[in-house]
């Protein structure tokens, strides 16, 4: 018989026990925020990543083992940002109906997406390989990620910011948009999908069906512009 | 569902290769995503579904969509020591620029509706 100690030496180097920890963190995550009313403070990305990397810390874990689980989760964002064809297909008369605003809103938004962030961090000093991550941040996770990784960034540390944002999003565009007077539940949903993605689209169905749908339009739009759009901002403003 | 999977990873594949060959600035899975988008449109002309089970893995896959961000996300455990010395820095960076975009978009959107007079709506 060997002792339970052998047991978590055994487990803790094999992939299967961070995988599966991955997994059950997230359902019981969702579950809490679904207790919680979806508030946007226990949104279960950002709960699941603060439990996981409290375990890897208290149990001193090296990353690259906990990846080497978990990596057959990380690599589906691939196909998800695939799939995101699907909704937008399926919404695509929707789309047609207010193409023009759409258009014009996508790139005006995904631009100011991104030039805010090159205008503030060097404003604020912020070191130059950093704010290649922090770029993409309003697109989805494996748009964003990607992006970062293939100009030199950091892309853990987009896969934060990209977060972040989403949270950040979620937590102020209804104060923001009341306060701005504006009724207009597509373009409001428009805004927040824009920004925080699916984070911000989750928000959005609930406060409004209409806002939802726009919301994810304008996520699975965004996706494609910031792909174009940051590449191109990186080499004019910020230099090889 | 399983006919679904493999039709977002042929596509995934074909954006990548996509990528590759032609030094594209953009990620091989949103090329995919587009060459998806159109398959499902000339699908829609034709009359016939082309991929007929991809909604279903589509769905499974986008509903979970948070789950897939936290492997990459735990790994700013290993970036901590960057991280906390620009805290500052990243906090008004992230919410400027999320009010700011917000604001953007959202009266370019109205603005763009009501120039234009979109059909759609009140």
């Amino acid at each position: 018989m060997r002792s339970p100690v052998d047991l978590w030496v055994y487990l803790s180097t094999s992939p299967l026990i961070w995988l599966t920890l991955t997994v059950c963190t997230w359902i019981a995550a969702s579950e809490l925020s679904v207790r919680l009313k979806r508030n946007p403070l226990v949104n279960p990305v950002l709960t699941s990543i603060i439990f996981l990397s409290a375990v890897m810390t208290v149990f001193h874990i090296p990353y690259e083992k906990f990846f080497a689980g978990a990596q057959f989760v990380h690599f589906l964002l691939g196909p998800a940002t695939v799939a995101i064809a699907v909704p937008l297909y399926l919404q695509w008369d929707e789309v047609k109906r207010v193409l023009v605003p759409i258009g014009v809103a996508l790139v005006v938004g995904s631009l100011a997406a991104v030039l805010s962030v090159v205008l503030l961090g060097t404003l604020i000093g912020l070191p130059r390989d950093m704010m290649i991550s922090f770029l993409p941040k309003s697109a989805t996770a494996g748009v964003a990620m990607a992006i970062s990784s293939s100009l030199g960034g950091n892309p853990s540390l987009t896969a934060v910011l990209v977060i972040l944002t989403g949270i950040i999003g979620a937590l102020i565009v209804t104060p923001l948009m009341n306060r701005m007077g504006i009724r207009d539940y597509a373009a409001r949903g428009f805004a927040v999908g824009l920004t925080s993605h699916g984070i911000g689209t989750a928000r959005a169905y609930e406060v409004d069906p209409t806002a939802g749908l726009f919301a994810g339009i304008a996520m699975a739009l965004n996706a494609i512009a910031t792909s174009l759009i940051v590449p191109l901002a990186a080499r004019l403003l910020l230099g090889p | 569902m399983l006919r679904g999977i493999a039709a977002l990873l042929l596509f995934q594949l074909l954006g990548e290769s996509l990528v590759f060959l032609t030094k594209l600035p953009v990620p091989g899975p949103v090329v995919g995503l587009v060459l998806l988008f159109l398959a499902l449109q000339f699908g829609r002309r034709t009359g016939r579904a082309p991929f007929p089970q991809v909604e279903g893995a589509a769905g499974a896959l986008l509903s979970n969509l948070g789950l897939l961000f936290v492997p990459a996300g735990v790994g700013v455990v290993s970036l901590w020591s960057v991280v906390q010395s620009e805290i500052g820095a990243i906090a008004v960076v992230l919410i400027v620029s999320a009010a700011f975009t917000l604001a953007v978009t959202v009266w370019t959107f109205i603005a763009a509706r009501r120039f234009f007079d979109g059909k759609w709506g009140a």
